[in-house]
């Protein structure tokens, strides 16, 4: 935290077992997913979840940039997801950093896990997250705005990808934590799912867990992301549905 | 630069229409956008504002933290823009450290907030040579559909207008407190299309132009800066004209900036 | 358009029809199963432990012996045989390249314009950012698009100009049988020209562009609602101008530009390809 004259450590979890913000612990932040906002991109979506405003935008299948880059056999999948200097509490100073790159990779990686990237091959399919404001989960908030942003530009893939953290706070599992659980916390485990496999192309994890806890946590994660998922597909059917009431609006 | 090219014949038919006064949206030379202004879009910032302007859309954030003066302004605050033409929002941008277009819209928005004096800068001051603050404008282009910079503007200038100065959370002072604007400059930007000057450029019209001229005003009526960009010319008249009507859009502007309807 | 009057309109005879009860095709996303009913997995689709599920977003629509999802985004996806319009944005020794809004540049051979020309000649003929109007001849493994300038219809595009829309709304735009384009062309006096991949050539007057070009805009935000082409017609009424042609009267008075080089046919053969029932939303009777 950057503030100054940082407090204590607040209390995690009532004896009720309620969270700082009222949740259960196997209760997700508000989530809102607009398919689509943005003009230019092929494919975008836009993603407040809690505190977290994330932008994603993707272009391609395009040319190759740079060309050495280019892959013979499938398309490459290039992957930036960058914080706007405002989007924390202490100014972030703008451009690349060792944290934004690693989870750039692993989100690319992520995508590449099932996008039908054979199909276009020597071509570029560039996804850009943007990170306007953060509240602890942004990776998560990220994926699933550009997992939207990908089915909304087009790119065959095998299943849109549901993301979300589990933690530890207070010495219990809990989902989707938000910025002080995360950081007086005991542990983080971000993770994205495919629904139609059941695997996981996502998974980092940060503090300590006994392995029965970590089970419980895949678990409640599992369970996290399928919620997740029925918003996603919810917010494409929001743009791409028939207008069922169209006989009216001519 | 992604190589990005533009069909001679769609830029013809711009200029086609400018020469009866027409343009591809039915807009005429001297219409505006529909402009929207959202105060406070980034909590995690000081001061903030999502702007549309058509379909490009700017976000700014303003964050303020404590630092040293310039040591030739001990007396003064700090101020630093910085605009960000991240590739989400254009096939025409590329990731990597900022490009001169990124630098320009970045200076000219800078220019005119200095010299509309939009912040007492002596005011930041906290110990004279030693604390001051520092305040950033960042400028986030999200959806680049022409004149990023009049949008660029409004963003930052909103942002400025609704900051509140973070003093209790750096112990600074017992609470916090608005920045305040002494003046609200905003930009203008024409582009000359054939013989046509015409306000609010779309991304297809900056393609056409043959020259591009931006003229911030304030609202007592000054022209606090002028860029001239793109490869074109202008003939003195020509700024005498768009000067005059960057004064009236200007005033519709700046009702936008303080979050009112323009 | 109430739901009896459409049901009351013959299905336009396809047997291929994947209609709902409502007569709306279904919407589909990546990871969604498909019930295969026998078919195998086509386009859009993959294949899993013999279960069928959609890899795009778009409306499921059958053509036995296959499932296959017809996209509602995205960038274009060539396939032989279609006409397409292109910008140079390349010339090399022996051939150009073309944006088409493919997910690649596609390569014109020098010997595949009607053109005689010489190698390391090529910007005679043609620089960046003309514009053309090609058929897509073949697709290799490796991503190439091989086009073509050779065949009617085809060559470089003189004057008017280019408005982008989806490629996914093309088939709203050229209508059913070409009925859009037709009302389009008889309002405007405006020449059209339709790529499949969704560019869209207009070439008249100023106004005749502009206004078409608002036509193709409508098309492009309201392509899923019923009652399209109606709008689209009342919206060229509405703007008709006095001096203008009005409604009925063939408009063969056109560009006050150059003609295009090679006659360009207001619908393209590319037009006739196009079955609206097969591709797009079937929400609008053409």
């Amino acid at each position: 935290m950057g503030s100054v004259g940082a407090k204590d450590v607040p209390v995690l979890l009532t004896p009720e077992g309620l969270r700082i913000d009222g949740r259960r612990l196997d209760e997700l932040r508000p989530l809102r997913i607009q398919a689509g906002p943005l003009h230019q991109a092929d494919g975008s979506a836009f993603v407040e979840w809690g505190a977290n405003k994330v932008m994603a935008a993707v272009y391609g299948p395009r040319e190759v940039h740079p060309r050495h880059l280019q892959q013979n056999h499938k398309a490459v999948i290039q992957c930036k997801y960058n914080m706007a200097a405002f989007s924390v509490d202490e100014r972030k100073r703008p451009g690349l950093d060792r944290r934004s790159q690693e989870i750039s990779k692993v989100i690319a990686e992520a995508f590449e896990s099932v996008v039908f990237a054979e199909e276009f091959p020597r071509t570029s399919i560039d996804v850009y997250i943007e990170v306007l404001q953060a509240n602890a989960g942004t990776r998560c908030a990220g994926l699933v705005a550009a997992s939207v942003a990908l089915a909304d530009a087009g790119i065959p893939m095998v299943d849109l990808v549901p993301a979300v953290a589990v933690g530890k706070i207070s010495g219990q599992i809990a989902l989707d934590l938000k910025k002080e659980e995360d950081n007086f916390g005991e542990a983080d485990l971000p993770m994205a799912l495919v629904p139609q496999s059941g695997r996981l192309v996502l998974l980092q994890m940060e503090g300590h867990m006994t392995p029965d806890e970590l089970s419980r946590a895949l678990d409640l994660g599992v369970v996290g992301c399928k919620t997740i998922y029925e918003k996603m597909k919810q917010a494409l059917r929001d743009r791409y549905s028939v207008d069922p009431i169209a006989a009216g609006a001519a | 630069m992604t190589p990005e090219v533009t069909a001679e014949i769609r830029t013809s038919h711009i200029l086609d229409l400018a020469a009866e006064g027409k343009r591809l949206d039915g807009r005429g030379a001297d219409e505006y956008r529909h402009v929207e202004v959202v105060p406070g879009f980034v909590t995690t910032a000081d001061g903030s504002a999502l702007v549309r302007i058509g379909d490009t859309a700017v976000l700014a954030g303003v964050k303020l933290e404590p630092g040293k003066p310039f040591p030739d302004t001990p007396n003064a605050g700090v101020l630093t823009t910085n605009a960000e033409l991240i590739p989400l929002s254009s096939p025409v941008f590329e990731p990597g450290p900022p490009q001169p277009g990124a630098i320009e819209v970045s200076r000219v928005v800078d220019r005119a907030i200095r010299a509309a004096e939009a912040i007492d800068l002596t005011r930041l001051c906290v110990t004279p040579g030693e604390k001051t603050w520092v305040c950033y404008v960042d400028l986030h282009v999200l959806d680049h559909s022409g004149n990023l910079i009049d949008a660029a503007m409004l963003a930052g200038v909103s942002a400025l207008a609704h900051a509140i100065v973070p003093a209790k959370r750096f112990g600074i002072a017992e609470s916090d407190y608005p920045l305040d604007l002494q003046h609200v400059p905003v930009e203008c930007t024409f582009v000359r299309l054939g013989d046509t000057l015409v306000i609010d450029p779309t991304f297809d019209e900056e393609l056409a132009a043959q020259g591009r001229l931006t003229i911030a005003t304030d609202e007592t009526g000054r022209v606090v800066a002028m860029q001239k960009g793109l490869v074109g010319a202008f003939s003195p008249d020509d700024v005498r004209e768009v000067v005059r009507r960057a004064l009236i859009h200007g005033d519709r502007l700046r009702i936008a900036a303080r979050g009112g309807k323009p | 358009m109430s739901h009896g009057q459409r049901t009351g309109h013959p299905r336009r005879g396809r047997e291929d029809s994947s209609s709902h009860p409502s007569g709306d095709r279904v919407l589909v996303l990546p990871g969604q199963e498909i019930p295969s009913q026998g078919l195998k997995p086509g386009p859009g689709t993959y294949r899993v432990g013999g279960k069928v599920y959609a890899s795009i977003l778009g409306l499921l629509a059958p053509k036995p012996p296959f499932l296959q999802v017809i996209p509602l985004s995205g960038r274009y996806i060539p396939k032989p045989e279609d006409v397409v319009i292109g910008t140079v944005t390349d010339a090399q020794g022996t051939f150009w390249l073309l944006d088409i809004g493919a997910p690649r540049w596609a390569p014109l051979h020098m010997t595949g314009t009607p053109w005689d020309v010489e190698i390391g000649e090529t910007e005679k003929f043609l620089r960046v950012r003309d514009s053309v109007i090609v058929r897509v001849e073949n697709l290799d493994p490796t991503g190439r698009i091989g086009v073509t300038m050779l065949g009617d219809g085809l060559g470089k595009l003189e004057g008017g100009t280019i408005v982008n829309v989806s490629p996914a709304r093309i088939p709203r735009v050229v209508g059913r049988g070409g009925s859009m384009i037709e009302t389009i062309t008889r309002h405007t006096g405006a020449q059209v020209a339709v790529g499949q991949n969704g560019r869209v050539w207009i070439n008249g007057t100023p106004d005749a562009m502009l206004r078409a070009s608002e036509a193709l805009r409508l098309i492009e935000e309201q392509g899923q609602r019923r009652g399209l082409t109606e709008r689209v017609e009342s919206y060229l009424i509405s703007t008709s101008s006095s001096n203008d042609q009005g409604p009925g009267v063939a408009p063969h008075e056109s560009a006050h530009r150059d003609a295009p080089a090679h006659s360009v046919p207001p619908v393209g053969p590319a037009d006739e390809r196009i079955d609206p029932d097969t591709v797009g939303p079937a929400t609008d009777e053409y």
